[in-house]
């Protein structure tokens, strides 16, 4: 047991070592360059693999809970199915409409892809393990993320199809007005960290008090920015139930209809990568990023935890996603304009609050109720009959 | 004058000017959020990250976006048609050319500028997020509390504006 | 309370999930084709010719009649007559099919073929795996491929056949009977001429032997 404590800092800091000791091979000019690109590779290797490894599992997953088996034939367990999703996509032909925008039907998964590649770069995966640790993090994450709504309406543009049009038109409607609360949802963080910077916010969080970590997802306005964060976050990578835009039953498959093969993949990784980034994003600002849930669990290595976090919500998302039936637009937008965002605004408030108050048991009392009442009131708001009026039809002349 | 100035400088002026050349109006505002991002990469490399991320987040993401569903709104497929008349053509020389000079006066003669030109060293990132943040809070609170009173105004404007439209319709 | 039901229902799929690696009704698919879904004892697919005894073309039992190429609704069974009989379960002789053609693109499993049929010859089948890669006949079923054995009937319909098999068997054995009564009768008819003939051979040796006396 204390040969374990012994070797567990250092298989913590694995991975720094390794690419330490890799970099001190090259001359000094060249570091910093060789340790973007290695950063780079590492981020490319783990989350292409734990994408791979996510569409089998949401596949096995939402059969299981559909009562049947998901892939099963394809290697022990079907473990092999990505491959062979692979290799399809691979040697599928490429076919491009004949009216479409040639360059700009290929920029737009190029683009998607690279966008959502970029968000990693402030994820701190584990201690000291962080690709760029910049000052406005958080700001730089969001930024990137809505180059991702660019190519979204670059895909459905370009296609010179109605579904495509259609869908495109959708997806952005709603990408943009989820982003409102989910940055919003963000800053209650930010309040609290008084940072802006990835890795000062998961050090702030990765103390304890007893056994109990200071995770802010364990106060009432965390606890509520997450859940506002999660279901903005789901809204925002088109996932069921919001996954109207691309519902195959709905518009055929809405802005990527005229892709195939290969380009379709990759719209496929660019949405999947884009659903991780943003999980990592709230792991990093509501669940302590890579510390340990108790403080008796703190000798597991860091990496291990953020992995864990990560896998945990991706299976919420499978969760719901084999739960929820789709959300109709009108009511995916009132969902976000009536509901979260009051909620997110009222929570900056409810942090304030507990900015302010003394700790102890009337903060959390007066906290928890200040996020209860108001959710109530506004889901209740939510539930209101809609009065429908006689239909009139407007026949063209 | 380094290399990754150089090569954000011609990517800037390159979308741009594909922005005013470019038939199609959707390539036009493509290669305008080319050019908006050229620009924030110029912030970033200047170190101020909080403009430059926030030149992505609100002009890439925002105004682009805006400009795009503008042209799907108004489903403009037919390639735009250059002005025939000469007299256009000259007049819009002689306007771009006093702007451009007017703007290079203002900026080689500004402090900063000569500061740039006499010293070699890389720029830091001196200013912080939170120096920012505090500047806003208490030097440029009047300015910050009229900028949102007029984001207010706008968006109630066009929250009116639908609505109108809606009960004319029915 | 508000939210509610989205909990319920991520409740039920969770036990949905975990149950269904414990409990078989929870995860309802079969791995076919290696495993099968049993089927009921009423399944119809495409007809098929029963015959008894070991030869299919022997212990046949189409007579030929061509009533169910009549009534089929679409049209679907081909059957041209023999020009010789045969000799069929019975003991009569019956003319035969000398070709039963049955195209299972065409038909319908609506079973009227079977329900119309004097001679219990044309059950219904329960094999689906009847595709074929030869589009232009791989689907005509010709006498042979249709002929499949009472024993084979009994295995896929076991109430339907042995109440076939009983009548028959009364049948046979009223048939028997009719044969038997008719043959004692007519063994006592012999008998009784035999024995009148004999008597009528003794009556002239009766008056020749009277004389020597």
């Amino acid at each position: 047991m204390t040969c374990l404590a012994l070797w567990m800092p250092q298989l913590d800091q694995i991975f720094v070592t390794a690419s330490h000791w890799l970099l001190s091979y090259l001359p000094a000019a060249l570091q910093p360059l060789a340790s973007a690109i290695l950063s780079v590779a590492a981020i490319i290797v783990a989350f292409a693999t734990l994408f791979a490894l996510t569409t089998l599992l949401e596949r096995k997953g939402l059969g299981r809970m559909q009562n049947r088996y998901g892939p099963n034939r394809v290697g022990p367990c079907g473990l092999f199915q990505p491959l062979a999703d692979g290799v399809k996509s691979l040697t599928k032909e490429d076919i491009v409409p004949i009216r479409a925008d040639r360059a700009v039907h290929f920029m737009a998964p190029v683009l998607l892809v690279a966008a959502s590649f970029m968000g990693y770069a402030v994820l701190p995966i584990g201690r000291n393990m962080i690709m760029v640790d910049m000052n406005a993090g958080v700001l730089f994450f969001f930024a990137v993320g809505s180059l991702m709504e660019l190519a979204v309406f670059m895909a459905g543009w370009s296609s010179r199809s109605k579904y495509s049009l259609l869908g495109a038109m959708r997806a952005i409607a709603q990408m943009i007005s989820y982003e409102v609360p989910l940055v919003l949802a963000s800053i209650v963080v930010l309040m609290q960290a008084g940072s802006l910077s990835t890795v000062s916010i998961v050090n702030m969080q990765a103390s304890y008090s007893g056994i109990w970590p200071h995770w802010f997802v364990f106060t009432p306005w965390g606890f509520a920015g997450f859940v506002l964060f999660m279901i903005a976050a789901t809204a925002e990578s088109n996932r069921s139930p919001f996954d109207l835009p691309e519902g195959e039953s709905e518009i055929i498959a809405g802005y990527y209809t005229e892709y195939s093969g290969f380009k379709f993949a990759l719209f496929f990784l660019g949405e999947y990568i884009g659903m991780f980034a943003t999980s990592g994003m709230a792991i990093t600002l509501f669940l302590g990023g890579w510390s340990a849930p108790f403080s008796f669990l703190a000798w597991v290595p860091s990496y291990l935890w953020f992995f864990a976090k990560l896998l945990t919500i991706i299976a919420i998302f499978i969760w719901v996603r084999g739960t929820l039936p789709r959300l109709r637009m009108d009511q995916l937008m009132n969902l976000a304009w009536q509901f979260m965002l009051p909620m997110t605004l009222f929570n900056l408030i409810i942090a304030g609050v507990w900015h302010f108050m003394p700790g102890g048991l009337l903060r959390w009392l007066v906290c928890s109720t200040m996020v209860v009442v108001p959710c109530i009131l506004f889901g209740g708001g939510l539930k209101r009959k809609k009065k429908f009026q006689i239909r009139t039809y407007h026949f063209s002349q | 004058m380094t290399a990754s100035f150089m090569i954000l400088a011609v990517l800037t002026v390159a979308g741009t000017v594909s922005a005013m050349g470019l038939r199609n109006a959707v390539h036009c505002v493509l290669a305008l959020a080319l050019s908006f991002a050229g620009i924030a990469m110029l912030y970033l490399q200047l170190g101020a990250q909080f403009v430059g991320f926030t030149q992505i987040l609100v002009y890439v993401g925002a105004v682009a976006i805006l400009a795009v569903f503008a042209i799907m709104m108004t489903h403009n497929d037919k390639p735009m048609a250059l002005p025939d008349s000469h007299a256009a053509w000259v007049a819009g020389c002689v306007v771009a050319v006093a702007v451009f000079a007017v703007l290079t006066r203002a900026i080689v003669s500004s402090t900063t500028a000569v500061q740039i030109q006499t010293q070699t060293v890389a720029p830091q990132p001196g200013v912080t997020v939170q120096q920012i943040g505090d500047a806003l809070l208490h030097r440029f609170v009047v300015p910050l509390e009229i900028m949102g009173v007029l984001l207010t105004a706008a968006l109630i404007g066009a929250v009116v504006i639908a609505m109108d439209r809606r009960e004319e319709m029915k | 309370m508000v939210g509610e039901g989205i909990l319920k229902g991520l409740a039920e799929t969770a036990r949905n999930f975990f149950g269904s690696y414990v409990s078989k009704d929870r995860l309802t698919t079969v791995q076919y084709p290696e495993q099968r879904e049993p089927q009921i004892e009423a399944t119809r697919d495409f007809p098929f010719l029963v015959y008894d005894g070991a030869d299919w073309q022997q212990g046949m039992r189409c007579v030929a009649c061509q009533i169910c190429e009549k009534e089929c609704p679409p049209k679907c069974i081909y059957i041209d007559k023999s020009k010789d009989k045969k000799p069929d379960a019975f003991g009569k002789s019956q003319f035969y099919p000398a070709t039963f053609n049955i195209d299972i693109s065409v038909c319908m499993s609506c079973q009227i073929c079977v329900e119309v049929c004097p001679f219990d010859a044309i059950k219904m089948d329960v094999d689906y795996h009847l595709s074929s890669d030869n589009r232009f006949g791989g689907l005509m079923l010709n006498k042979q491929r249709l002929s499949k054995s009472n024993e084979y009937y009994n295995a896929i319909h076991p109430t339907e056949a042995a109440a076939v098999d009983a009548q028959r068997a009364e049948e046979k054995a009223k048939l028997d009977a009719k044969a038997k009564a008719a043959a004692d009768a007519k063994a006592a008819a012999d008998a009784k001429a035999a024995a009148e003939s004999s008597l009528a051979q003794f009556a002239p040796n009766q008056s020749a032997a009277g004389d020597p006396q």
